[in-house]
């Protein structure tokens, strides 16, 4: 299981990501209740569906995945996961990015996956605020260095639109 | 040269102590070898054949005295008492140990210098002119720019993890002595209308796959550099290819689109951030402008120089044109005969380092041809500084002649090198160890890379030598005609490789060809491009067994 810190503190994760099994598709898959992250290709295949029946609803983004594609139903989603298969591949830091600065999504936007310590910084950079860390991994050390390895930034980002050089005193 | 201020000591102390910590977490099993790997090469720190490697960064090839006084002692003190300077403004420390390398990373931050970003997946070192700001032929002096790039490129969160390494370079010269042409973005500064800005060069790179750059937007102005690098830095972050690393460059990518389709991407997302709060202030570029000005140069009187030819020849090779009269920029060579060429002992460092301090403003610069600068050196102080750099080899009259040629490390330090290269290097200088006759072939460039990766950018030498692995042996392919430049281009194949002891007569013949062919006011290259490969081809396999009778007479043997 990953560690969920949330609110720089461990949180208990109440969302369950819905996978599909071997033979599954995204147009017949039971659609389990709960508080529920649905792969996008599920939220696309059964979109009404899943507003008629969850009032809480998540979203599973994969790195080969446009978010421009379901740009129009951000309002429909309480929390939006970005996975990170490993933690080599950055394209999340881009959907997190365009998430935030261009489509103001502003519910919990959450790193999950290969998600490991010496990335939270540039995660909280981007605009993640939630972050399941790998299992098996110090979470309490993460909490304590992990945010704060450098004390300010040169380039805008989410959580600093403006650049240093134009903070300077 | 640029200072750090405040914030600038204050994050590359926080990079040190990140990087203890992250040594300290690997060492004691909590951060796996694959964890740990992107975050060290990230500091410059390879695993290599024999012993780790680490790059430290010269950023846009600046150097002052008491930075390459500390490059020495690290050297000396962590390593074997000598560096390599590669072609994109790094040095190499061959043996260090991991457990060193914080120790290291502190002591280069006390002088202002780090190692951030020098390897890995992300944005690299910014290269540009080593002639910056004195060049004869300069439109406008990069260095501020290229500053105030590092300072974007340090730590970008949304791109520390591209599909591959990611190269900048930057030139504000009439002639391009950065090889724009060939890195990830190419910037040539010019002015338009009154306006400065840049022409944007996007795709290009050595490498596996050799590709001159296209132009993605003829001109962009200063104030939005960083918006639209940051456009075209998305566009490939999100539609590079991550399945196959050999295919993952940006090139691949503007291959693949279209340069008009991948132009209009940039054009798409940077319309999103254009004129938004990273586009760049007056006052911004001011203050960083204000560490680049001119020093207190002095009027010279003309002064005659001594006529003893082999201080006559350093001046004709070694020496180039300054911007203020009575100056010139003086070139150490790091291409003495005999040793590998960059490398530079801890000894060389200390004395270069005072010639620095008596004589150019203690300032020195890093060129992409492996050798040092110094900028700013009255006329009247060369024989002076002659003797000071023969006296520590580094006055080898041989810039841009046969053996002041690029080579990487190759074979005998790298693991990525199919083949050696300094061995080849040497057997060259050897055979061509005449100063004369040197001096009578000219200029030509010969660059020689281990492998493919292309570090001593073969392709754009003159003549280009490659290291190959053919059935775990080493051979070398030879390619004619490439250049850097303005009309930087890629030299061509001249046929099946040789092995390393063919090397110098293969060299030899090329050269042979080009003195009996050139007329009278012919470089090498002049010749090459009116008569063509062939006639270097026919000499060069002349009486080889090949195809068949190569097979027949191995079977005979």
């Amino acid at each position: 299981m990953a560690q969920l810190i949330k609110n720089d503190t461990l949180a208990v994760d109440t969302w369950k990501t819905l996978e599909l099994a071997e033979g599954e598709t995204p147009e017949s898959v039971a659609l389990p209740a709960g508080d529920i992250i649905f792969p996008l290709a599920v939220w696309q295949a059964r979109k009404t569906e899943i507003i008629s029946c969850h009032k809480r609803i998540g979203l599973l983004i994969q790195p080969d995945e446009l978010i421009e594609d379901v740009a129009g139903d951000l309002e429909y989603f309480i929390v939006i996961a970005v996975n990170f298969p490993k933690f080599v591949d950055g394209r999340g830091y881009s959907t997190a990015s365009l998430l935030r600065q261009r489509y103001r999504y502003e519910g919990e936007l959450r790193a999950v996956g290969d998600v490991l310590h010496d990335q939270l910084f540039f995660m909280r950079r981007v605009g993640f605020d939630s972050y399941a860390l790998k299992d098996g991994k110090n979470a309490v050390y993460a909490l304590e260095t992990g945010f704060n390895s450098f004390s300010d930034t040169y380039q805008t980002s989410t959580n600093q639109p403006q650049p240093y050089f134009r903070r300077r005193a | 040269m640029y200072k750090y201020d405040a914030i600038d000591r204050q994050l590359i102390n926080e990079r040190v102590a990140q990087f203890r910590d992250q040594v300290r977490r690997w060492k004691a099993g909590e951060l796996a070898d694959d964890e740990f790997r992107p975050l060290r090469l990230q500091n410059g720190l390879y695993i290599q054949r024999h012993a780790p490697m680490f790059r430290i960064a010269v950023p846009y090839g600046m150097l002052n005295s008491a930075q390459l006084r500390t490059l020495g002692h690290v050297a000396a003190k962590y390593d074997r008492g000598y560096g390599h300077f590669t072609t994109r403004h790094n040095l190499q420390l061959n043996w260090p140990k991991i457990e060193d390398v914080p120790e290291i990373m502190a002591e280069l931050a006390e002088v202002e210098m780090h190692a951030i970003q020098t390897s890995g997946n992300c944005l690299r070192n910014i290269t540009t002119d080593p002639f910056a700001g004195v060049a004869a032929d300069e439109v406008i002096d990069p260095r501020p720019l290229a500053e105030i790039l590092r300072e974007w490129t340090t730590f970008h969160p949304e791109f520390a993890f591209l599909p591959r390494k990611f190269k900048i370079a930057i030139s504000g010269t009439r002639e391009d002595r950065a090889v724009t042409w060939f890195h990830d973005i190419g910037l040539h500064l010019k002015e338009q209308d009154g306006q400065v800005g840049f022409t944007v060069i996007v795709g290009g790179g050595l490498g596996r796959t050799p590709i001159r750059g296209q132009v993605v937007r003829e001109f962009l102005p200063w104030q939005h550099i960083l918006t639209y690098c940051e456009a075209i830095l998305r566009v490939y972050n999100r539609a590079g290819r991550r399945d196959n690393a050999y295919k993952a460059r940006i090139k691949i990518l503007v291959q693949a689109t279209g340069i008009e389709a991948f132009s209009q991407q940039v054009e798409d997302e940077w319309a999103y951030m254009k004129d938004g709060p990273a586009t760049l202030t007056q006052a911004e570029f001011d203050r960083v402008a204000a560490h680049f000005t001119a020093p207190d140069y002095e009027k010279q009187d003309e002064v005659a120089l001594p006529t003893e030819k082999a201080f006559t020849k350093w001046v004709d090779r070694n020496t180039h044109p300054h911007k203020v009269p009575g100056y010139a920029a003086v070139t150490l060579s790091l291409k003495q005969h005999g040793v590998a060429p960059g490398d530079i002992t801890s000894a060389q460092m200390a004395a270069v380092a005072d010639l620095a301090d008596q004589y150019s403003f203690g300032e020195l610069r890093i060129s992409h041809e492996q050798n040092i600068i110094l900028a700013d050196v009255k006329k009247a102080d060369l024989p002076a500084v002659w003797e000071k750099a023969k006296a520590a080899g580094l006055a080898t009259p041989n810039i841009g002649l046969l053996t002041g040629m690029i080579c990487c490390p190759g074979g005998d330090f790298c693991d990525l090198a199919n083949a050696k290269s300094i061995p080849i290097a040497n057997a060259i200088q050897a055979r061509f160890d005449d100063l004369d006759y040197l001096f009578d072939i000219g200029e030509i460039d010969l660059n020689i890379s281990g492998c493919m990766n292309a570090c001593g950018h073969h392709h754009v030498g003159h003549i280009g030598v490659l290291g190959v692995d053919k059935n775990d042996s080493e051979f070398y392919q030879v390619t004619l005609g490439g250049r850097q430049g303005n009309d930087a281009r890629l030299g061509k194949v001249i046929g099946p490789s040789f092995s390393a002891d063919e090397m110098p007569d293969v060299v030899d013949k090329i050269i042979k060809v080009y003195l009996e062919s050139r007329h009278a006011d012919e470089r090498f290259l002049d010749t090459f491009d009116r008569i063509g490969l062939d006639p270097f081809k026919n000499r060069v396999y002349e009486g080889r067994a090949h195809g068949k009778a190569k097979t027949a007479q191995k079977e005979a043997a």
